[in-house]
Order: structure tokens, then C-alpha cells, then sequence
């Protein structure tokens, strides 16, 4: 029997982590003598009070929904991606090498060549970790994070070396040809005569991630190898016994964490920059793992999470622009949002399956 | 017959508070009703037995006295103080120790980081690490309780991982020592090692509650008893004044057959053949020295031993995944076609494919997936099953169903396919298993450990479902340290000792006395036709069982 009701478990908990999060960053800009409820008013009125703000935090959302699948997907198997930036980064190599090396003469042609570059390489980024942990037992933590710096000194490499073009003084790829060039919203919106979100960069990749959440969903919880990953994650010895091969399912799940967050690419790199810029990722890797840890490895639970973790880069970006809250303070918002539903997020849950036990005991009295 | 709670112990003296007093204890999870309204007086100074089926809410009223379930109503009295135990380390300080069903240890700890787990004298580990390695050797002499205290925890069989939850209450002087199934996968001998120290332990005023489905060890070493049903407290008695014909009516609530009944074997051909089996672990050591073992269609053969032997190998190597980092040599076949030993082909998945079940002698570390609910277990070893996928995904429904019908044939309780594996009490784990690898109708069985903590109705219903798939003209592997359950179930009986096998004897003819040197090592046992050859105290040392009484 379980302490209380799923839906506290999967709503309620991070609801109130989220309110004290924000009380505290609520206290946090009394200090510094700014009003929190013109902040607040500033953040939701930037991020969620018009199409131009949607459009933003959708786009935001989209790179956090690929980032957050990966970290969730790993973590089924008891594995810990934290190389999602890494893997998003060569994702992005991935695309623009689709790009343009191959052509493409529609961008409905352009976004699977350039999906399969992108989970290639991401995927590729994330097996060599998976093969030393599965084989030699070297922990993926630690073969992740090294495997971040690596990306971004090789990507460095091959944009200043071998992408960049010639007489140019900028660390960054051509622009990928017009052809390749995906509709953003607006753009879809606008075909059915509607004006929204213009000048956006929210694109048609959104629907790719919700199709993403969708098959992560059917894939941990319908398949086989979902079942495998799942019970590999529970126990090795167990798996073993029921003929389940932990080198294997480490590996593949490892592949389908990393492609997810090479997925990312097509959102940033394609939708928006439109060509292969330094540090593309912008962290969004990092973000992943909180939003995973939020939305307590459910695909739907990531969804909500990232749409909540692009409202905060959104609406952060819209207070550091119109207030004089510096943008360090936001980076201290969303660190305690993370904080707070993520590594604290017993300090919520104890006390309320204890209240939870509590009225269930007096209803049992009754 | 007395009523609970009324009754006085042996040796106990009227005026005293009682050690322990339940008062009106109720504890429910969902819809379960573990506990209801239980009433127990444990005297001071006497081994008390609980007894009841499996789910019947022994574990939880022991775990709730632990401080691991806060009651959902009634008292708790600690030598006739009421105390609330909120968390376990009330009841450590209260005087109360615990050796759990299932182990609570730390798999890469040493036996002696594990004993002083949470009873550090200070932030300093070396000190308290010196003074637990002086103290188990002390225990370790008194009462015979060996492990070597550097080993990993991870390589230490089931039986030792036992001795050591045994000497980590023991470290901690507890007074009031709760003893839940300890002698599950105990030899007869261990198992008597084990009482003597109880025994031992009664004698100094230490009072002793002791939970066990074997009748036997109740009349042997309690004082009195209580008996639950379904949650509640149905008896409470003498043990001097009660039988075990008696205790299995009140616990099962109809009459029980304490033995199975079973027509000779009619073999045919041989379905398993083992040749010349070596291996070797990855810390060099020789685990086996050269098994030869042949088991026909339609034969149960009985693999005795104390653990530890090699038992535990020879079954992973058959069932397909020999321990990490092993050499294996030697020839299997199976229906005539040999089975790989090691590399591709050698998995759990295609020994299955090949016809092979196997009930594994751990079932929460590899039977089962714990957090799984039951209808994922009832799948688990056959998720590549036809009948349970649909192309590219999992047929959960045909799952479902098949777990539903499964619970229900096997009396599997409370019969709930969505509950997690874990919330489950351990006999019904054990039947989901049971129940799965059977059903399957493997032409090969292994079997580790079928019964243990499994109560004695579902003992009867579990051994009856063995000799029905051995007439339906299976091939069974049987491994157990119950030496009762192989004499009861074999056809014919090999005896394992340090990775050998010392011999094969004919269950109708041998004595427990015989096998008993064979598991101590002893091949030649010629010259002692019978039990009462051996003096008492060579019986002790040598490890050797005891006749049942
Ligand atoms: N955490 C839990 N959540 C839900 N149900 C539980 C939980 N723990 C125990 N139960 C249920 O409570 C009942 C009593 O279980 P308990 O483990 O106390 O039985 P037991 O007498 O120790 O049985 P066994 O002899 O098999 O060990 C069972 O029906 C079990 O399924
Ligand atoms: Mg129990």
C-alpha cells in the first residue's frame, strides 16, 4: 500500500516544493531591495502573457523535453546521464553535418536526415561511457562529466578548424541552406491566419518532443525492452537471472539516452541558431537532470517540469531585462527551484505522507 | 487452552512485569488488515514462539515492536513500562534486538563494518572496528558462530550471511532478542548451534521471541506459544500442553499433512547430464572439483549439503550465468544436446528456451523484482514468451490475466496482482515464484531452497505441485539444506561437500546419521549403520544433523 495518494505524490509534492522555492526567492529579492511581486508579475507577464513570451518558453521547454527524456531513461536502468551536454552538443555536429553535406531540397525532408545526425552522434557520444561502465564497471558519472569536456574542446576544434568558413572571424559552421530551414510556430500559425509568437524561435520540434514524450512513455512501459531496462535498473542479479544481459540493456539504454539528448539539436541548432554556433547547449543539458528528478521519471511528469523550467529562463531573461534584479539572482531562482524539488525533495515528502497517515487514521476511526 | 495474554511462562515468576505486552495492537495497510487487535504477554525469561501462516501478520507485529510500523491503535509495554517506539533505535535503547526474515545487510561491506553499523563508538572507525573483532571472536567461541570477519558480505552464502544478522544483534546486547525465521536456510546442526545459544541466552534472563513455520523447533526450545490467523491472535499456549498435530490445525484452521505422500519414481531417459564440472571463482578458488550428476525424466533428485559447498554455483552455471569473473570446464547436455558453459549462449534466456526452469534459492535478490508488481513477476525469466508480447509491445493484459489465474491456483495472498512483490510476506513471494517456474512445465526444474519461510500448509501444496511435475515425467533438481524436505521429496539423495559430490544414497534406506557425515565430509560410512553410533558432542562439531524429534 502506498504512503498516499499518487496524485500527491506526483502533483502535490513538487507543487509545494515549488511555492517554497519561490518563498525563498521571494525573501532572497526583498533583500536586495527589489519587489517580489513586481518580479513576479514581470516573470509571468514575460514568459506567459503573451505569444511572444509563449514562444520563448516553448522553445526553452522543447530543449528541456529532450534533455529531461535522457536523463530519465538512463536512470531506469540506475544509470546517471549527467553527459546530456555533451551528447546534445555532438548532436548538434550531427545536424549540421546533415546539413550541409547532403541536399536537401524541403525542410520536411531535412528534419528526419537531420534527427537521425543528430541521435547518431548524440547516441555515439554516449557509448563509449556506456561500454566502459558496462564492461569495466568505470562509473558513468564520472565518464559523462569527462566526456562533456571533451565534446566541447572537440567541438571547438572542428568549428575553428574545419567548419568555419573561410575568411570568416567567427567560431560558428555556414548557415545551413534555406531549404533545411524548419517552420517555427509562428510561421504555422500564421498558414491558418493567425498572428502568434512572432519573431520566436519556438519551432515545429515542440511536436517532435511531445511525439518524443509519447514514445519514451510506450517504450519504458509497453516494451520489452522497457521491461528489461526497468528490471536491470531494480537489480543486476535479478536480470541476470532471468536472462536478461546487463552489457547489453546498459548499452542500448545508454544509445537511446544519449540520442534523445543529441534530439535536442534539432531545436537549437536547426530551429533556431540555423547553423552550428560554440556552446549551443547553454546548459540545457544540466537543466535536464532537474527536470527529470522533477518530473519523477515520467515522460509526462518531464513534460510539465521542462514547460515550468522554460517559464523560469524565460521569465528570468524577461527580469533581468525590465527590473534591476541582476541576472546572477535568477540563476539563484532556478538554482532553488532545483534545489528544493529536486535534492530536498524528502523534506517536503515526509511531512506529508506523515499528514497523509495522520487523516487516514482518523478516517479509519470514524 | 488459554486465552492470549493470560497465560504465564515457564519459568517466570508471577510478580514480575512481563518483558513484552501487547495491548490491542492493530495495524492495516490499505485494505489489509496485517494486525487486529493483538493481545501477547511474553514473561521474562522465556523463549516465546509465534507461529501462523504465511501473510499472517508475524513480520509486521515483530517490524511495528521494532519500530519500523507505528500501530494503527494499542500499547506497547517494555517490562511493564508503556513506551512508544517510534524508530528502531527507540527499541535498540529499549533493549530490543532483531534478526530479521530478510537480511538488512550492506552486500560490499566486511562482516565486521556490517556489525557495527550504526553502533560506531565514535566518528573513529578503527577503535570500534578492533573492539567488534574482539567481540566476535568471543562470540564466534562461545557459540560456535564462525564467519571470518574481513569477508565482503556480497561473498558470503546465505547461510553465513545468517550467523552474521545473528551476531550483530548480539553485539548489541540486546535483552529482548526477536528472532524472525532464523533458521530458514540453517543446517539441522546450525540450526541446533543456534538454539543452544538461545537457550544459553534464556538462562541469563534474556527473553527471546522466536518466529518459525517449523513446528518442530517450537516444540524443541519454546516455552510457550502463540498462534495468528489472518492477523489476529488465535492462541496463545504452553508448549509442554500442545502438540504439533494441534499448533498446524490452529494455524491453518484444518488438518494438515505434515508428509507428503509420493508413488515410486518410474525414470526414463536421462534429461540432464553433468560431466567432470570445475570451477573456478575469480578469486582462484576452487568452488567445484568435478561434479558428475545425471537426472532422468520423471525423477526428483535431491542435492543435500551445508551451504556454502557449492550448491549455489552449481545451480548458476546450470541455469546459465556462472558467478562473474568464473572458469568453467567440464560437459553439460541436456535432452542430449549440450548446454555452453560460458560465452554467448550462455545465458538464463536461451536455458529457458532449451526447457529449463529454475526456482532460484534467493528469491528477493534474483526471483523477483521487488518494486515490480506482482503481474511484472509472474513475466519475469519470460518476458520473450509468445503468449506475452504483442509484436512490439508487451501483452500486459495477457500478463495480468495470467498472474490473476496463477494467484488464484496457488492461493497466493492477498490476492492483489497490482501489489508490489515487496509487500508481499516472504511465503507468498515465495509461491509467486513457485507458481511461475512451474506452471511453465519445464522438462527441467532446478530448485533452490523451494520452502524456505514458506508456512506448512503451502509447504504441503508447494511439495505436492513438485511430485506432480516430476509423475508428469519432468527432470527435477533439487537443492535445499533442509535435510527433512530431501528425504521427504528425492528419489535418490547426492550429498555436496566442498565442491564435491561425496556420494548418492537411496532416500528409502539411508539414515539422516549417514548423510550427516557425508555432509560433514566423511565418505566412509560403512562403519556407522546408524544415528546412535555418534556421541553427542562429535555430532555438534562436525556440523552433523540432528534426528528429528
Ligand atoms: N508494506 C506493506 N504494504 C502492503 N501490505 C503489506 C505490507 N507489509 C505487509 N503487508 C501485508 O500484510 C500481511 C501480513 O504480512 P506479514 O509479512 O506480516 O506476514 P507474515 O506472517 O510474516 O508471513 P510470512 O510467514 O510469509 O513471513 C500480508 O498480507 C502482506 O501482504
Ligand atoms: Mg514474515
Amino acid at each position: 500500500m502506498d504512503k498516499m495518494p499518487k496524485w500527491a505524490d506526483v502533483i502535490l509534492t513538487p507543487l509545494i516544493s515549488l511555492v517554497l522555492a519561490m518563498a525563498i526567492s521571494a525573501l532572497v529579492i526583498l533583500a536586495i531591495g527589489e519587489s517580489p511581486w513586481e518580479a513576479m508579475k514581470t516573470m509571468v507577464q514575460g514568459a506567459l502573457g503573451s505569444s511572444y513570451g509563449w514562444g520563448f518558453t516553448l522553445y526553452y521547454a522543447t530543449n528541456f523535453i529532450f534533455t529531461g527524456l535522457a536523463v530519465m531513461v538512463a536512470y531506469h536502468a540506475s544509470l546517471f546521464n549527467i553527459g546530456g551536454e555533451g551528447q546534445a552538443a555532438m548532436g548538434g555536429l550531427g545536424v549540421a553535418l546533415a546539413l550541409l553535406y547532403i541536399p536537401l531540397p524541403h525542410w520536411a525532408l531535412a528534419l528526419p536526415v537531420a534527427m537521425i545526425g543528430a541521435a547518431i552522434l548524440g547516441a555515439a557520444w554516449a557509448f563509449i561511457p556506456a561500454i566502459l561502465q558496462a564492461k569495466r564497471g568505470s562509473h558513468i558519472v564520472i565518464t559523462t562529466i569527462m566526456f562533456n569536456f571533451i565534446a566541447a574542446a572537440a567541438l571547438n576544434y572542428v568549428l575553428v578548424r574545419l567548419l568555419r568558413p573561410v575568411g570568416s572571424m567567427d567560431p560558428a559552421s555556414a548557415r545551413f541552406p534555406e531549404s533545411t530551414n524548419l517552420p517555427t510556430l509562428s510561421d504555422a500559425f500564421a498558414r491558418f491566419g493567425f498572428e502568434w509568437g512572432r519573431n520566436t524561435p519556438a519551432n515545429v520540434t515542440f511536436f517532435v518532443a511531445l511525439i518524443a514524450c509519447l514514445l519514451i512513455w510506450l517504450l519504458i512501459w509497453r516494451t520489452r525492452l522497457g521491461y528489461e531496462i526497468r528490471a536491470l535498473g531494480k537489480s543486476e542479479p535479478g536480470a541476470v537471472y532471468a536472462g536478461i544481459n546487463p552489457v547489453r540493456i546498459t548499452v542500448i539504454a545508454m544509445l537511446i539516452s544519449g540520442g534523445l539528448a543529441g534530439l535536442m539539436a534539432i531545436n537549437n541548432v536547426m530551429g533556431e541558431a540555423e547553423r552550428l554556433v560554440l556552446n549551443a547547449v547553454e546548459g540545457a543539458g544540466f537543466i535536464g537532470i532537474a527536470v527529470a528528478l522533477m518530473g519523477r521519471n515520467h515522460p509526462f511528469g518531464v513534460l510539465l517540469a521542462a514547460l515550468l523550467f522554460g517559464f523560469l529562463y524565460q521569465g528570468g531573461g524577461e527580469l533581468a531585462l525590465w527590473t534591476s534584479i541582476p541576472r546572477e539572482l535568477i540563476i539563484v531562482i532556478q538554482a532553488l527551484v532545483i534545489l528544493f524539488t529536486g535534492a530536498l525533495d524528502n523534506m517536503v515528502r515526509m511531512p506529508l505522507e506523515r499528514l497523509f497517515l495522520r487523516l487516514r487514521r482518523k478516517e479509519a476511526a470514524e | 487452552m488459554g486465552a492470549a495474554g493470560e497465560m504465564t511462562g515457564g519459568r517466570s515468576h508471577a510478580a514480575a512485569p512481563a518483558a513484552i505486552e501487547l495491548r490491542g495492537i492493530s495495524k492495516a495497510f490499505g485494505p489489509v488488515q496485517a494486525n487486529r487487535n493483538i493481545k501477547l504477554n511474553v514473561p521474562k525469561g522465556t523463549i516465546h514462539g509465534i507461529i501462523g501462516e504465511n501473510g499472517a501478520g508475524k513480520s509486521t507485529l515483530m517490524s511495528i515492536l521494532y519500530g519500523f510500523y507505528r500501530p494503527d491503535a494499542g500499547e506497547i509495554l517494555i517490562n511493564g513500562q508503556p513506551i512508544a517506539i517510534t524508530d528502531s533505535q527507540t527499541a535498540i535503547r529499549a533493549g530490543i534486538g532483531m534478526v530479521f526474515q530478510h537480511f538488512k545487510l550492506v552486500q560490499n561491506f566486511t562482516v565486521l563494518e556490517n556489525v557495527i553499523l550504526g553502533a560506531e563508538d565514535g566518528a573513529l572507525l578503527r577503535p570500534s572496528l578492533a573492539k567488534a573483532r574482539k567481540v566476535l571472536k568471543q562470540l564466534a567461541q562461545e557459540y560456535q558462530l564462525n564467519v571470518d570477519p574481513d569477508e565482503r558480505i556480497e561473498e558470503l552464502s546465505v547461510g553465513h550471511q545468517q550467523r552474521v544478522e545473528i551476531l550483530k544483534a548480539l553485539y548489541r546486547r540486546a535483552d529482548i532478542l526477536i528472532l524472525d525465521e532464523p533458521t530458514g536456510v540453517l543446517t539441522p546442526a546450525e540450526a541446533d548451534h543456534l538454539f543452544r545459544i538461545l537457550e544459553g541466552l534464556r538462562d541469563e534472563g534474556k527473553t527471546i521471541i522466536l518466529i518459525t513455520h517449523k513446528l518442530r523447533e517450537i516444540m524443541d526450545i519454546t516455552d510457550n506459544v502463540s498462534v495468528m490467523r489472518r492477523g489476529e491472535m488465535v492462541a496463545s499456549v504452553k508448549t509442554a500442553e500442545t502438540d504439533p498435530e494441534e499448533l498446524a490445525e490452529l494455524m491453518v484452521g484444518r488438518k494438515v499433512l505434515l508428509n507428503v505422500e509420493k508413488a515410486p519414481a518410474s525414470p526414463t531417459q536421462p534429461v540432464l547430464q553433468v560431466e567432470g564440472l570445475r570451477m573456478i571463482d575469480d578469486d582462484g578458488v576452487e568452488r567445484l572439483r568435478g561434479i558428475d550428476l545425471q537426472i532422468r525424466a520423471g525423477e526428483i533428485l535431491g542435492l543435500a549439503g551445508v551451504s556454502g559447498n557449492g550448491q549455489t554455483q552449481l545451480l548458476e552455471i546450470l541455469g546459465g550465468y556462472p558467478p562473474k569473473g568464473s572458469k568453467v570446464e567440464g560437459r553439460v547436455t541436456m535432452n542430449g544436446a549440450p548446454l555452453p558453459l560460458s560465452g554467448s549462449g550462455c545465458d538464463a534466456a536461451a536455458r529457458r528456451r532449451a526447457g529449463m526452469g529454475h526456482i532460484p534459492e534467493d528469491r528477493q535478490v534474483e526471483g523477483l523484482i521487488m518494486d515490480f508488481a506482482a503481474w511484472e513477476n509472474v513475466a519475469f525469466g519470460w518476458q520473450d514468451a509468445p503468449e506475452f508480447n504483442r509484436g512490439w509491445v508487451m501483452d500486459n493484459a495477457a500478463i495480468r490475466e495470467d498472474a490473476a489465474a496463477k494467484m488464484e491456483r496457488f492461493d497466493v495472498r492477498p490476492r492483489n496482482p497490482n501489489l508490489a512483490a515487496r509487500n508481499f510476506s516472504g511465503g507468498n513471494q515465495q509461491k509467486i515464484v513457485v507458481a511461475r517456474e512451474i506452471e511453465r512445465n519445464p522438462d527441467l526444474l532446478l530448485i533452490g531452497q523451494p520452502t524456505r519461510g514458506v508456512d506448512i500448509g503451502a509447504i504441503e501444496f508447494i511439495h505436492k505441485r513438485i511430485i506432480e511435475l516430476r509423475d508428469a515425467g519432468k527432470a527435477i533438481l533439487l537443492v535445499s539444506v533442509e535435510l527433512d524436505e530431501i528425504l521427504a521429496l528425492s528419489d535418490r539423495v547426492a550429498v555436496m561437500f566442498d565442491g564435491r559430490i561425496m556420494g548418492e544414497r537411496d532416500p528409502a534406506s539411508t539414515t539422516t546419521g549417514e548423510l550427516g557425515l557425508l555432509m560433514a565430509g566423511v565418505t566412509d560410512t560403512k562403519n556407522t549403520p546408524d544415528d546412535q553410533g555418534i556421541p553427542p558432542e562429535h555430532a555438534h562439531v562436525e556440523g552433523l544433523p540432528q534426528e528429528p524429534r
